[in-house]
């Protein structure tokens, strides 16, 4: 049995059904109201699971699943050497989203990421304390911010309402996800022009360490036929 | 990982050897307070180190190296001048699949000593290549000076705040060119800073900073004006003079043996006398370096070698190299008088010190790590 890790709610789950379903696989959820119970209609031997987005990384880097729909940006954020351990099967083409850099916009000085780095330094000096960036995205934030070589800066956690956080004076400037920018704007917040840090969109991934046996690759090689797809290079090769 | 059993053994005989030599055995907590090393090196360590909370504590650090602790507790009280000699576990988290461990013994010396610095530069230097040589392990050695760099910048005729935002990024070469790129003018002004200029000479900076909405942040008004003020000062700076920016360059890049790099920086000091003094203390510790028997007509010089390890070397700087370009460093070390002054609360000592990862050194040897 393959088993599929989907998110359990909101749109993500919906928009990912509605992929499915318009190439012949019914994904829907199965039992009572609320229960997390799913059914695959269409295609033998898929199991499906409904997880938090957020925990569909890890599943997949265990290979608890084998194969799994999620944000780009949350694969790359939770799983160290991310492209070791998940393959990119497909790109979905919805839930796009921008991971990018925000500051107050009274920063009059401020639109680049030079620029940042300039304030941070000042304001490290004024202040006897790094700049703060508020984000959820540590790793995808801190490699970047690395290899643009800006300094003087550290990053505090924000699981939510991370926009609130310069207001409320627990950070200075903020890494987050924005698709139309209404919530950047509304709370006063502008982003910065060179620093897109990944352009996020729902994947379907397939787990490297998942048990792939002879049985599992026959039945991907059905579902990749009836999706269109072809079947990802690590799992070509002969079983092992 | 298994019990690194043999390696801890040969970790624990380097110390001894540098005992031996007349350096103190000195011991440091594996579980260090996380505070000093973030507020130090922030993020990159943050990236590094395991952290972890503790109820009482706060946030706390398996040791990811041990110059830190070693010099704080010289600074609390150590007699000078001092040599101390260590062994024992550091701990990296490793982010690429692969099989550098992530827990490794290293075995390390630290020198505190107010005069002769390079005598201490070489006495570093030359008991780890000889503990190295002793054990039938040749390796490519290279040293570097962060210090000639420093003067360098320092000595460049800009201003103050061009020289301060060079020196900064000394250890983020990258970023470091592409500064002297835009501050020599062999680079363009970027768009995105021609606009912010643009927009800052449309009215004062209390001006725009009304025009901009509501004020939110911790950062003041005062503070986005200084800086508005500094852009649009450094906007008239006019760009370094050719010549000047040219030896820099070359400087960045300048790679020979040590004997031809010193006769090579003596040319250029003319032309850039800042960094006379600099020159001065290569020349001696060269002449130091000799005197351990160290052959520095062939001992290779790279002028930019150690700018992208944690920023606190400020000086001489070294490393040994295995032939397998994908091995880490088997020792390395240099100067950190810089470190201790921040450290310190007040007070300063001129330190340098080395490191050799046990492990490595005992694979190379033949045996297992």
């Amino acid at each position: 049995m393959i088993k599929i890790g989907v998110p359990s709610k909101g749109r993500l789950m919906e928009k990912t059904f509605d992929w499915f379903g318009a190439r012949g696989i019914t994904l829907r959820l199965a039992g009572a109201e609320r229960e997390y119970a799913g059914a695959v209609d269409g295609i033998e031997g898929v199991e499906l699971v409904l997880l938090s987005a957020g925990e569909i990384p890890r599943e997949l880097a265990a290979g608890r699943i084998h194969l799994g729909v999620t944000g780009s940006d949350l694969v790359r954020d939770k799983l160290a050497d991310w492209s070791a351990q998940v393959t990119e099967w497909a790109l979905l083409g919805f839930g796009q989203a921008d991971l990018i850099l925000a500051v107050p916009t009274c920063w009059v000085d401020v639109d680049t990421l030079d620029d940042l780095d300039a304030a941070a330094a000042a304001f490290r000096r004024a202040h006897g304390f790094r700049l703060r960036i508020a984000t959820k995205y540590h790793r995808l934030v801190r490699e970047f911010l690395t290899a643009q070589g800006v300094a003087d800066y550290q990053l505090v956690d924000s699981q939510g309402a991370t926009e609130g956080t310069v207001k409320n004076l627990t950070a200075e400037a903020i890494a987050d996800i924005t698709s139309s920018g209404e919530t950047l704007r509304a709370n006063h917040l502008k982003i910065l022009s060179d620093a897109l840090i990944h352009s996020s969109q729902a994947v379907l991934f397939a787990s490297h360490a998942a048990c792939w046996d002879a049985g599992h690759r026959a039945t991907l090689a059905r579902l990749a036929s009836v999706l269109g797809l072809t079947i990802p290079e690590h799992l070509t090769g002969p079983t092992v | 990982m298994q019990t690194p059993g043999p390696e801890r053994a040969r970790s624990d005989r380097l110390a001894d050897w540098f005992v031996a030599k007349g350096a103190t055995r000195i011991e440091a907590d594996i579980l260090q307070p996380a505070e000093t090393l973030l507020d130090l090196y922030g993020e990159d360590i943050r990236a590094r180190a395991y952290i972890t909370a503790d109820p009482l504590r706060g946030e706390m650090m398996l040791r990811p190296d041990f110059t830190v602790p070693v010099v704080q507790q010289h600074m609390t009280g150590g007699a000078e001048p001092a040599i101390y000699a260590y062994s024992g576990p550091v701990f990296r988290k490793q982010d690429r699949a692969g099989d550098r461990p992530s827990e490794y013994h290293q075995a390390g010396i630290e020198v505190f000593r107010r005069d002769m610095p390079e005598q201490s530069d070489a006495l570093v230097f030359s008991l780890i290549n000889q503990v190295l040589a002793e054990n039938g392990l040749h390796l490519r050695p290279v040293i570097g000076d962060i210090g000639i760099l420093m003067a360098a910048v320092r000595g460049l005729a800009t201003t103050d705040r061009r020289k301060q935002a060079l020196l900064r990024h000394i250890w983020r070469p990258h970023r470091f060119r592409a500064l002297l790129d835009r501050f020599s003018g062999r680079a363009p002004m970027p768009a995105a800073r021609k606009q912010v200029l643009d927009r800052l000479g449309q009215g004062s900076p209390a001006d725009l900073i009304a025009q901009a909405g509501a004020f939110t942040g911790l950062r003041s008004a005062d503070e986005i004006t200084a800086r508005a003020e500094a852009l649009i000062e450094d906007a008239r700076t006019r760009p370094l003079a050719a010549p000047e920016a040219a030896l820099l360059y070359d400087l960045l890049s300048l790679q020979a043996p040590s004997r031809a790099a010193l006769d090579h920086l003596r040319g250029i000091t003319p032309l850039l006398p800042a960094i006379t003094p600099a020159v001065d203390r290569f020349a001696a510790r060269l002449t130091a370096l000799s005197s351990h028997g160290i052959d520095v007509e062939t001992l290779p010089f790279e002028a930019s070698h150690g700018r992208t390890s944690l920023e606190y070397y400020d000086g001489f700087v070294f490393s040994f190299l295995a032939d397998d370009p994908s091995l880490p460093p088997v020792a390395s070390g240099g100067r950190y008088d810089a470190l201790t002054a921040v450290l310190g609360q007040g007070k300063s000592i001129p330190a340098v010190g080395g490191v050799i990862r046990a492990g490595l050194f005992a694979c190379l040897q033949g045996g297992k790590p």
